[in-house]
């Protein structure tokens, strides 16, 4: 069976039952056993139409149980009596589940969760171990994110910056257990971004992809991490470079610009270098800058100093810094680096050291405390 | 989502509010003591916050290499230690706010006389494996 086929069609069948009036949650549970049908009946037979096949099992899935439920009988024969189900409709409504399953009553994690399963047809299973969390807690959590949007209609169209902001949650979970999460979350949005006509949708695509390119230079064979300019530029990822450049530069032509597309063009700037040294840090900072006005984040602005420090030299990448709240993450990382950079080793040293106690994950920790061991080596030789 | 250790111990944190040692509770406090918090996993279980939790024995050893063809050194009980943990749970959350709400929760477990322990958790960050973006 081709399990790749069958997960693409899955948001499609799911929301054909979902138009015809079905609860989603209910609908839900009928495409899973229509999925679970697919299992046992395709390798012996693989149907013509497998969308049709999945619509009309699944539909039949969703009529088993609703027919079992006998205090909905009354409601249950007038959806008896409706017509059978006919070829599935070649009109792709599968943005719409991408609305609901971003939808704004649900928390964070809830929306990843439930886009993971309804939209790109990942197993409960699969979904907890990318998550690390048990199987059973990420069941309570999906059910939860149906019930919630239960109740929820087709009938508006929904926040596309929801939408991108779970598909970017999704994208920087990056990997783990057997399912690459960040290879995940380009193949929605590229899916997205082939259905929905927006220059955002188009940036955060880009945006992915550019990142995704350079991600085997950015860990060395241990796992540590290797900083950007100590990349070996030969591994990034041309081809995805290539296309995610020329889909930036289309999303650009349109002179709609939003975040995704300034970070998606900083990022494009950092891979067309072809040494660190050759990097356009003066255009970074004015992407940097446009990046602030947009989004006037904390964040941003302490990238900034980072850009301006290699624009200006260190001493203004400190002044950059010094106009930003200490207590911002990564604030001692990026003042330890522009300090090294003006020649103030010691104080770079304390500052790395300061960083890694407050570093959010162990790479990035580790990676700290080797350069403040480095720089204090080189100090008392 | 970020994952939060809750650390409750026996000893090593500061004294709860209603410190009476437990094996002078009645045993139906103990009972609901239990009870609390074997609820609180369910209720965090259906909420998908749940991630492990794990009860310890009091008695551990120390282990440590001694060099090349001997065998490992153990000593131990920790018991007169100061820091004793009792046991863990590994909670997955929205926001630190959030992990601090669960603990408060938790530490509302009720204890002698049937009132709350006030007891002290440790509430403590997990390290996860780096995000996709770095730079």
């Amino acid at each position: 069976m081709d399990e790749a086929l069958v997960r693409s069609l899955t948001p499609s069948v799911l929301t054909v039952l979902v138009r015809r009036g079905a609860d989603f949650a209910a609908a839900e549970d009928a495409v899973q056993d229509a999925l679970v049908e697919a299992l046992r009946v395709w390798p012996a037979e693989a149907p013509r139409d497998a969308k049709g096949w999945l619509v009309t099992v699944a539909w039949r899935k969703f009529l088993d149980a609703t027919r079992a439920d006998a205090a909905r009988r009354r409601r249950e024969d007038r959806v008896e009596e409706e017509p059978a189900p006919g070829p599935a409709a070649a009109v792709d409504d599968t943005l719409q589940l991408y609305f609901l399953c971003a939808h704004p009553s649900l928390t964070p994690a809830s929306a990843v969760a439930l886009t993971l399963r309804a939209v790109g047809g990942l197993t409960t299973r699969q979904i907890a171990q990318a998550y690390l969390v048990p199987e059973a807690t990420m069941a309570q959590r999906i059910s939860r994110a149906k019930r919630t949007v239960s109740g929820v209609r087709f009938d508006r169209p929904g926040d596309v910056a929801t939408v991108l902001r779970v598909l970017y949650l999704v994208f920087n979970e990056g990997h783990s257990g057997d399912v690459d999460l960040a290879a995940e979350a380009i193949r929605l949005t590229r899916q997205l971004s082939a259905r929905i006509d927006h220059p955002e949708v188009a940036g955060l695509l880009a945006l992915m992809l550019l990142h995704h390119a350079r991600r085997a230079a950015r860990t060395a064979s241990d796992g540590s991490l290797v900083p950007l300019a100590e990349q070996d530029r030969a591994r990034w990822d041309t081809a995805l470079i290539a296309e995610g450049v020329g889909i930036l530069q289309a999303a650009l032509a349109r002179d709609r610009l939003g975040e995704f597309q300034a970070q998606a063009a900083i990022a494009a700037l950092h891979a067309d270098a072809p040494t660190a040294e050759e990097t356009d840090w003066v255009q970074i900072v004015e992407w940097y800058d446009e990046l602030t006005r947009l989004t006037d984040s904390p964040i941003v602005r302490l990238n900034r100093a980072v850009a301006v420090g290699e624009a200006d030299g260190p001493r203004a990448g400190l002044a950059a810094l010094a106009a930003l709240d200490a207590s911002l993450p990564r604030h001692a990382a990026v003042a330890a680096y522009l300090h090294e950079h003006d020649g103030d080793l010691a104080t770079a040293a304390r500052l790395y050291a300061e960083a890694a106690h407050t570093a959010p994950n162990l790479a990035e920790r580790d990676h700290l405390t080797r350069q403040a061991a480095r720089l204090n080596a080189h100090r008392s030789r | 989502m970020a994952k939060y250790l809750l650390l409750k111990h026996y000893r090593g944190a500061p004294a709860s509010a209603n410190c009476v040692p437990m094996d002078q509770w009645t045993p139906e406090e103990i009972s609901a003591h239990v009870q609390y918090m074997n609820d609180f996993a369910a209720r965090l279980e259906k909420t998908g916050e749940f991630v492990e939790g794990l009860a310890l024995a009091p008695e551990g050893a120390w282990v440590r290499y001694d060099g090349e063809g001997r065998p490992p050194v153990t000593d131990g009980p920790f018991a007169e230690t100061k820091d004793l943990i009792a046991g863990w749970m590994v909670i997955d959350v929205d926001s630190y706010e959030r992990a601090v709400e669960l603990a408060g929760e938790l530490s509302a477990a009720p204890g002698a006389g049937g009132k709350p322990i006030h007891e002290w958790l440790e509430l403590r960050p997990l390290l996860a494996a780096p995000p996709t973006i770095t730079e």
